[in-house]
């Protein structure tokens, strides 16, 4: 028993043998392979340069990338950035999780979180990119230099600053002529001379008028001409007596509507007519923001419904849910997507630069008058300019050989591109 | 000077803002202090937009006014939502956050949705063929959604070129048309606010 117990070991042994033997032959194979594994290729064409027409502290890298990335060996997992600021290091690495596979570009900036690095103006940085493989071996480095500078005036905006510097001549020339007492023709707006009508017929009918001040905030211009049109609109409602309601998606809106109907109503005599529950606030979301407004339609029924400023996909819930309960509806909005929906559903639309306008045919205050006078000039300089362009593209596509065409055309890039 | 403060600090702030936009070192003074000023004041103003909406659905609900359950809904899920998430937390696994997206987004979703029964309403009343324009709006309606689905794309000839034709040149045209408008309209209004000229959005016009 006991021999063949030590023949049976002997026997366990001698499998166990080979089978440790072959582990380590595995092993050795492997390392061996991953030894003389090559290195990927470092990425091409990797430069470094100073971020132009900023305000400095901002270096941009780009590079191409590496032979073996989708193509030669194929084992290019992504690349390794590293910054310093002498040429023989210490580098330090730029990003925590290497750039993805493929060409590539990195804006190095200042980061104002405290322990991030920084990128001082005037002072060269030394960059090195390397591929990185999925086994985790890194290429050479490609390797570039650069130093951050700011700009002080951004030379790609001279044809916005041109134009800029033109229009507000002309816009201050027209309110000053306007101002002198000159009278000048400006074409009424159907939807404008409608909210009086609007206004009495809900006045007749004894329901509130609803002003829907769109979904900005503030900070939007289209935001401040719809409150500058609920003050017009607002002088009216109470000259005829009715009722105002003002839901608001913005707690700041609310604030200056709170102000502007107050003061409105004060101008025309009756100050006792504001009531700042009137003027509420809802929701900042935008669908629960519809939902409440759709509510006050349904409930309160009112005769006319007016929505100015920006909208977005609410538009046409809102519309069609004022079309329903059969107010008449009048809207102004800049938002072209949403345009199409509003002139389906409300009986006025102001179309664009129409909301801008409006407050100006509202009050009838001759310097706002004038500033439209100077935008219909403006808009014809704008005209004549695009068109004299069109003629030069056109006549170069025909003939690029006419170099003073070439001329032209250049003149006109920057400002298709800027 | 109520008027007068809020007018001299409109056209400091928007001078500096347009010469800003030139001038890079400026630009980025005016993003990074100037604009989260924005914030700030928001942050304020929305106490007074609570105050408001309590206010608002409490006098209704006092008055019994029409559908002052709906304002009992209103609040009772404003002062849960509050409660729960400064007692429990908004974490990922929260209840703020269960509720959130089992109550709110299957609701936001549902308001999301009427969109597509408005939309079709719309196009009803919009392709009524009337007069002239409709007619035109029509016939363009009918190409650009013919040529919009595969079906017709794939089998009638020319009707996805005559889709990209409509869209690309009238409809762009006219598009551009307005945007130029919007451009020139938002600069003189703001040119106006700048200036003082218009004033209206301080609640007074006389000074």
């Amino acid at each position: 028993m006991q021999g063949h117990r030590s023949n049976h070991n002997g026997a366990r042994q001698g499998l166990r043998a080979p089978s440790l033997l072959s582990i380590l032959v595995l092993t050795l194979f492997l390392a061996a392979s991953a030894l003389a594994q090559d290195t990927p290729a470092p990425p091409e064409s990797f430069r470094a340069f100073d971020k132009p027409n900023d305000s400095g502290n901002r270096i941009m890298l780009e590079w191409t990338k590496s032979p073996d990335d989708g193509d030669g060996a194929n084992v290019v997992s992504g690349y390794d950035l590293y910054r310093s600021d002498s040429p023989d290091g210490p580098f330090e690495k730029l990003t925590p999780q290497p750039m993805p596979p493929g060409d590539g570009s990195f804006e190095d900036r200042q980061v104002r979180a405290i322990g991030a690095h920084k990128v001082k103006n005037n002072t060269d940085y030394h960059y090195q990119i390397r591929a990185l493989t999925r086994a985790g071996l890194e290429s050479e480095p490609a390797v570039a230099s650069a130093s951050a500078s700011w700009t002080f005036f951004d030379v790609h905006k001279l044809n916005t600053l041109i134009t800029v510097v033109l229009y507000v001549t002309v816009l201050l020339g027209m309110i000053f002529t306007a101002r002198s007492g000159r009278k000048m023709f400006i074409r009424r707006l159907a939807g404008i001379d409608a909210i009086e009508e609007a206004v009495g017929r809900a006045t007749e009918m004894g329901k509130p008028v609803l002003y829907v001040p769109g979904m900005h905030d503030l900070a939007e211009v289209n935001t401040i001409a719809a409150v500058n049109i609920l003050s017009g609109v607002a002088k009216k409602v109470g000259q005829y007596q009715s009722k105002l309601l003002v839901p608001c998606r913005d707690p700041m809106v609310m604030t200056v509507a709170q102000e502007v109907v107050k003061e409105a109503y004060t101008s025309i005599g009756r100050p006792d007519a504001y009531d700042s529950h009137d003027i509420f606030y809802t929701t900042y979301d935008q669908f629960p923001y519809v939902a409440s407004v759709d509510g006050i339609m349904m409930r309160e029924k009112p005769a006319t419904n007016l929505y100015m400023g920006y909208y977005y996909a609410e538009s046409l819930i809102l519309a069609e849910t004022g079309a329903l309960t059969g107010a008449i509806q009048i809207a102004g909005t800049d938002a072209v997507t949403q345009l199409p929906f509003f002139v389906t559903a409300c009986d006025y639309t102001l179309m664009g630069e129409e909301l801008y306008a409006a407050s100006a045919y509202i009050s009838e205050d001759p310097m706002l008058l004038g500033s439209l006078k100077g935008q219909d000039y403006m808009k014809f300089m704008l005209a004549v300019v695009m068109m004299i362009g069109i003629v030069a593209a056109t006549l170069y596509h025909i003939n690029p050989e006419w170099q003073w065409l070439s001329d032209l055309v250049a003149i006109f890039k920057p400002i298709a591109s800027g | 000077m109520k008027i007068a403060i809020p007018l001299a600090s409109c056209f400091i702030f928007g001078i500096f803002a347009i010469v800003a936009w030139f001038f890079p070192v400026m630009n980025e003074v005016n993003k990074e202090f100037i604009i989260n000023w924005t914030l700030v004041i928001f942050g304020f103003s929305m106490a007074l937009g609570i105050i408001s909406l309590i206010t608002s659905h409490l006098r209704k609900i006092n008055k019994q006014a029409a559908g002052w359950g709906y304002n009992v809904v209103a609040l009772a899920g404003y002062f849960t939502m509050a409660i729960v998430g400064f007692a429990f937390g908004r974490g990922e696994e929260s209840l703020f956050q269960y509720l959130f997206f089992t109550v709110q987004v299957p609701v936001q979703a549902t308001m999301f949705s009427i969109l597509a029964f408005y939309i079709a309403s719309a196009a009803f009343r919009a392709f009524r063929a009337k007069s002239r324009d409709a007619t035109l709006l029509l016939v363009a309606a009918i190409i650009v959604m013919l040529g919009q689905v595969p079906i017709a794309a794939e089998n009638i000839p020319y009707m996805a070129d005559a889709k990209d034709w409509i869209l690309n040149v009238p409809n762009m045209a006219a598009k551009r048309g307005i945007l130029i408008g919007i451009g020139l309209g938002m600069v003189s209004t703001a040119l106006k606010i700048i200036v003082g000229i218009e004033r209206t959005y301080l609640g007074k016009r006389e000074s």
